[in-house]
Order: C-alpha cells, then sequence, then structure tokens
C-alpha cells in the first residue's frame, strides 16, 4: 500500500505555462481516472473529484459533510487542522444547523436588495476610476479599484467601518495562506476575532441599520446567538465578501487583456445580457476557488463506478469541473458569448455561495465600466511579472501594474 | 409543464429569479423561493427548465 500512495499525484497541484488554466495534473485526472486518489500534505489520500457530472453530484448529496469536525476531513494544512472546531459559522456546519444559520441573512443577499444597491456600487466604481484618471500612471489596479470596491461594499452592508480595512485586509490574507503555521493562523484568527467582538460591543450600544446590527437586536439581545456566534458570521461575510470578488475583478482583468477580441466585445456593448453572460464565462473560466471543496463522507457513497466509503475525504476540484467538456464544448476556450450559466464557481449544493448575486452585480458593473473608460488599459509589465497568487486558497493576482 | 418548488429545501441563491422571473420570485423577509406560475406559459418554460437544472439545491422540478 504504502509504494501505491507514493505514486499518488500531490493536491494541490502546480499550474503549467498558461496562468489561466488548471494544473494540467488535474486536466489528465479528468481523461483518465475522473474518480482517483490523491495525497495531502499530512499524507493522507481522500479523493479526487474532477468532472462536472460528479462534482454537481456529489456536493448536492446531503451524505457529504462540510464540518471538519468529522473523522476524514481532507485539510488544506496543519493550520486548518490543528485550528478545526474553532470557527463555527454555517460554512463549515451541515443542515439543518447550516440552513437555521444561513437563513438568517439570505434576505440581506437576495437579488432585488442587491438590485436596489446597483446604483450605489456602479457610484463607487465611477468614483476609484475617477480617481485612477486623475493620478499618476502605471498604477496597481488591486490597490486602486479591484480591493476598494468590494471592499467598501460589504463594509456598507455589514456595518463595519471601511476607515479599518487595513486591519482585515492584512488578517485576511494571512488566514487565505495555502502556507500558514497554525501559530500564524490562530494569530491573525484571534486578532480578527478581537477587533469584531470590540465592534459587535459598540453597534450593541449604538446599532444602526445595517446588518450586523440587525443580527445583535434580533439574535444577540434576544439570546438565539451568542456573542462569539455573531462574530464567526461577521468574520466569513467580511472576509468572503471581498477577497472573492476583488480577486475576480483582478485576474478577470488580466484574462481580458490577454483576450482583446473578447474584450471588445465586452467593451462595445450596450446590452446588459451580454455583459452578465460575459460575468458567467470568466468565474467559469477562473474559477478563482482553487484549493479545492472540501468534504468528507458520512456514509457509503457508489459513484461512476467507485465506492466511496463512510469517513473517506473527498475533495471536489470545481477549476476543472468548469474545465469538463462534456458541459462546456471546448472548454480551454474563453468565450463570453457561450452558454456557462451552469459553471460551479461558486460551488454547488445547499453550500452554494451565499453572496453569489452581489458578486454578480459588482463584476457586471466592473466589467462594463473601467474598460469603456479606460478604453487604453493595458498591462503596464509583461505578462510573466504579473504576480500570481500561487500562495494562497483563492486565486489572483497579488498586485495589477496597469497604464493607458 | 408543472413546476414544483421545495420551500424547505432552498438556500435563497436566486438563480432560478435569473433563470425565470416569470416563474420565481425571492420573499422579502428571508430571500427563500416562491413560485409565482406553477404552469408556465410556453415562452418561460425553457427558463423554468434552466432553473431546474442549475438550482444548487435540488429545490425545483419540472414535469412535462
Amino acid at each position: 500500500m504504502s509504494e501505491i500512495v507514493e505514486e499518488l499525484p500531490t493536491y494541490p497541484m502546480s499550474r503549467g505555462r498558461c496562468p489561466f488554466d488548471p494544473p494540467p495534473e488535474l486536466d489528465r485526472l479528468q481523461d483518465t481516472e475522473p474518480l482517483s486518489r490523491v495525497k495531502l500534505w499530512d499524507g493522507s489520500t481522500p479523493w479526487m473529484v474532477t468532472r462536472y457530472d460528479h462534482s454537481r453530484q456529489l456536493l448536492a448529496d446531503p451524505r457529504i459533510s462540510s464540518d471538519p469536525r468529522n473523522d476524514g476531513f481532507p485539510f488544506s494544512n496543519a493550520a486548518q487542522s490543528q485550528n478545526r472546531g474553532q470557527f463555527k459559522a454555517f460554512i463549515v456546519r451541515d443542515d439543518p444547523e447550516h440552513a437555521a444559520q444561513r437563513r438568517l441573512v439570505t434576505a440581506d443577499f437576495m437579488i432585488k436588495r442587491v438590485e436596489a444597491m446597483r446604483p450605489r456600487i456602479q457610484e463607487i466604481t465611477d468614483g476609484l476610476i475617477d480617481d485612477i484618471l486623475a493620478g499618476p500612471k502605471p498604477v496597481d489596479l488591486v490597490e486602486t479599484l479591484a480591493l476598494p470596491l468590494p471592499s467598501l461594499v460589504i463594509c456598507e452592508l455589514l456595518g463595519v467601518p471601511y476607515a479599518d480595512r487595513s486591519l482585515f485586509h492584512r488578517l485576511g490574507k494571512t488566514l487565505l495562506r495555502r502556507d500558514n503555521t497554525p501559530e500564524q493562523s490562530r494569530a491573525a484568527s484571534e486578532e480578527l476575532r478581537a477587533y469584531l467582538r470590540d465592534l459587535v460591543n459598540r453597534l450593541d450600544a449604538e446599532p444602526d441599520d445595517a446588518l450586523l446590527s440587525r443580527l445583535i437586536v434580533q439574535q444577540l439581545r434576544t439570546g438565539q446567538m451568542g456573542i462569539e456566534d455573531i462574530v464567526d458570521m461577521a468574520l466569513l461575510l467580511l472576509i468572503a465578501g471581498h477577497e472573492t470578488t476583488a480577486n475576480m475583478i483582478a485576474l478577470g482583468t488580466v484574462a481580458l487583456l490577454e483576450h482583446p477580441d473578447q474584450l471588445a466585445g465586452l467593451r462595445d456593448t450596450d446590452d446588459p445580457k451580454v455583459v452578465a453572460n460575459a460575468v458567467e464565462e470568466l468565474l467559469r473560466y477562473l474559477t478563482i476557488v482553487h484549493n479545492g471543496r472540501r468534504r468528507v463522507a458520512l456514509d457509503d457513497i457508489e459513484i461512476g463506478g467507485q465506492l466511496i466509503r463512510k469517513g473517506d475525504g473527498v475533495i471536489v476540484a470545481t477549476e476543472i469541473a468548469n474545465r469538463d467538456a462534456e458541459a462546456f464544448p471546448d472548454p480551454d476556450k474563453l468565450d463570453i458569448h457561450r452558454v456557462a450559466r451552469h459553471h460551479v464557481a461558486f460551488g454547488y449544493g445547499v453550500h452554494q455561495c451565499l453572496g453569489q448575486p452581489l458578486a454578480r452585480v459588482e463584476l457586471q458593473v466592473v466589467y462594463s465600466t473601467l474598460y469603456r473608460r479606460i478604453p487604453t488599459l493595458a498591462l503596464a509589465v509583461p505578462l510573466d511579472e504579473v504576480p500570481f497568487k500561487h500562495d494562497m486558497a483563492i486565486y489572483g493576482v497579488h498586485a495589477l501594474p496597469v497604464t493607458w | 409543464m408543472k413546476v414544483v418548488l421545495d420551500q424547505d429545501r432552498c438556500i435563497g441563491s436566486g438563480q432560478c429569479v435569473l433563470s425565470s422571473p416569470e416563474v420565481f420570485d425571492q420573499r422579502d423577509d428571508d430571500g427563500i423561493a416562491v413560485l409565482l406560475a406553477e404552469q408556465p406559459p410556453a415562452d418561460a418554460e425553457e427558463g423554468a427548465r434552466e432553473a431546474a437544472r442549475i438550482c444548487p439545491a435540488l429545490a425545483i422540478t419540472v414535469a412535462e
């Protein structure tokens, strides 16, 4: 058995020459062994799921758990493993606990509410682009647009002071490192939780109309949630609410600049449906959550001629599922006009991204505004000097020097 | 065509509203999907099928 384990591919894998394509090894597994085993940092050997249909089937299966307290859970690193159980938000819980907690905040992210925010999102975007055009060039698009836009939006939605952004940007980055140590992770988590605990106490004394205050009034004051539960929820919404979209804005821009015909198609349209379609295709093509969706089987599951046993770890690599030719013909081609809405970039099953309507509107606004207002936008460095986020759980770029 | 929605399974992703706004809406107080047309008009049928296909919580079924 040990010889067999030695031969298994290790996960995560390195990307190949194209920075937008998933690792070639995942592509090979999808073609040859769509349900196979991989080796993790700790020597464990969870299942690797690479096909689109298998991915959807397993992520929607109630016998598959997202709770890292279950034996066999495939941890990303020692930090995730050692600090298991400390973080208690719905992303790491199963139903019915997951549903009960998630339903407290679903209304805030529903289509109608988010559409009502569109004018404000447009206003923020235009203001940031005004500042870019008024300033020197080249400029880092991550610092000036990709990160500030979703940060401002999630701060306003939650009721977190935007002035504190350097603190939660720094700590969020540490928590999302693929190689952080248990100590680094714990320290960052504790610092962020202390900040949020203090914020919750301040809002409890003087609530506003935003989401956190409503949770405090409706859940904390009535004793239905404790302060630590509110802090965990705030931490999840704050970090997930800006890190993901920020990376989609910056990485999407790199991808479009490298595909000028696709960029032109987006720049030259007035049709919001074309823009919305382009956003879905960029979500599919880039699939920035590139650390696998981590799960563990709670029961024996037969799938694709294999038997996943109770207690087996399962990693669903949605970045390669979104490149499955069975679901997306000519999958490695970026085509903003293709049908792509069935992608699994936001995951699938009951854990599918809560903030997806908000992410969609933010991306639609940015992609339909930036390239029209700065039509000559261009990379200020060669592509191979752009620092891609191979070291982070969410893919993107650390910085994006652009000029015009 | 007959559309069935299981609100207990719904996670409020809103994917059905994007696919087929003639057939689905979301409840104001909790974002859970509501069915506007159990038997959609012919021009809304494809949208309803897409909603059933992409619903992440498998909360929508369509009988032809």
